[in-house]
């Protein structure tokens, strides 16, 4: 592989993204073309009412977990801070800057 | 069953104003996958086009870490279907916003739905506002400041260096975890909510890979509270 110049344009490169684009856009449109135009079930529709909170809470606590208990204080944090304030900026800073200090303070 | 869809001006304009909060916290995780971009060995301008076709940052991060020469074509492709799997589950609860949209506003708003846009459309959803271009005033700054934060970090390579461990790079789930607050609606969500968290957390540290964890805890959750809803109505 020699340096690509800023414009370098590869036929495989181009192909490896245009199949993440088609496959990611698949996943994005797939889920409202599975259900338009259709009355799903009594029991799909009270599902589709709890989905949006499951998949956050089943995609975030995973990876947190998965990151150590250092992780999991900094996204507690962030939690409790938007549940008092409901302010996002300073709630992802809280968030961040107790990973970064309990990071900084406890020994490695 | 619910109020019209509308497109207007107006809804676009509180999409920009809800999403703009957010907009910092993708800088820490666009500077890695541009940098990582660039230690793959890819050009400007191909990991500018990824951004702007692929557009989802995770499956970006994941693709590229399985990048190789000659290009595993398939494998990246597979990697991002695997990793955006759980946006199909979305689009389909946002339903009712998608509604009575046609063309390119309804293929465009698909396209730019992500994580954070998705919680915040829900809330909007819940609160009874059906203005759908809310979607493309949050998705269209989010599509362009993100592909613009990704090239910067492949400029910045060999001069920066910022690992994925980097607490900054922690904004991106701090984020997410701040937005789940707003999804709350009360009690009535500690079920499934608890099932999809212990699901998903027994099934990765069982060793199971992304996505099921995630699509299992998110289904069994959902199905506990459905379940729990259609016994007492």
């Amino acid at each position: 592989m020699t340096e690509p110049g800023l414009f370098t344009l590869r036929l495989d490169v181009l192909l490896a993204i245009l199949g993440m684009a088609a496959a990611t856009y698949a996943c994005r449109a797939g889920g409202y073309v599975v259900l338009r135009g259709r009355r799903p079930p009594r029991f799909v529709q009270a599902m589709l009412q709890h989905l949006p909170g499951c998949i956050f809470v089943a995609f975030i606590l995973p990876g947190v977990v998965a990151q150590g208990p250092l992780h999991l204080a900094g996204a507690a944090a962030a939690v409790l801070c938007m549940a008092l304030t409901r302010m996002l900026t300073l709630s992802i800073i809280v968030g961040v800057g107790t990973l970064w200090a309990l990071v900084a303070l406890l020994p490695a | 069953m619910s109020a019209p869809v509308t497109f207007t001006w107006a809804g676009f304009r509180r999409g920009l104003r809800l999403v703009a909060p957010a907009l910092p916290s993708f800088i820490p995780f666009g500077l890695v996958v541009g940098l990582q971009a660039a230690g793959q060995g890819l050009s400007a301008l191909e990991i500018t086009l990824m951004s702007l076709t692929v557009f989802a940052g995770t499956s970006q991060l994941v693709g590229l870490g399985a990048w190789g020469w000659p290009v595993p074509v398939l494998a990246v492709a597979v990697a991002a279907m695997v990793v955006n799997l759980r946006m199909a589950p979305m689009t389909a609860a946002l339903t009712p916003m998608f509604h009575g949209l046609h063309g390119w506003r309804l293929w465009a708003s698909l396209f730019t739905v992500t994580d954070h846009s998705f919680a915040m459309s829900v809330k909007e959803m819940r609160e009874g506002n059906r203005d759908a271009a809310v979607l493309l005033g949050m998705g269209i700054p989010t599509w362009l400041w993100w592909t613009s934060c990704v090239t910067l970090g492949h400029a910045l390579a060999g001069v920066m260096t910022i690992s994925a461990s980097h607490p900054l790079v922690f904004a991106g789930l701090a984020t997410m975890a701040a937005l789940t607050v707003t999804l709350w609606r009360g009690r009535t969500d500690l079920l499934p909510w608890g099932v999809a968290g212990a699901v998903g957390v027994a099934l990765s540290q069982a060793g199971l890979p992304t996505p099921w964890p995630i699509l299992a805890g998110a289904i069994a959750g959902s199905a506990a509270g459905a379940l729990r809803d259609m016994r007492r109505p």
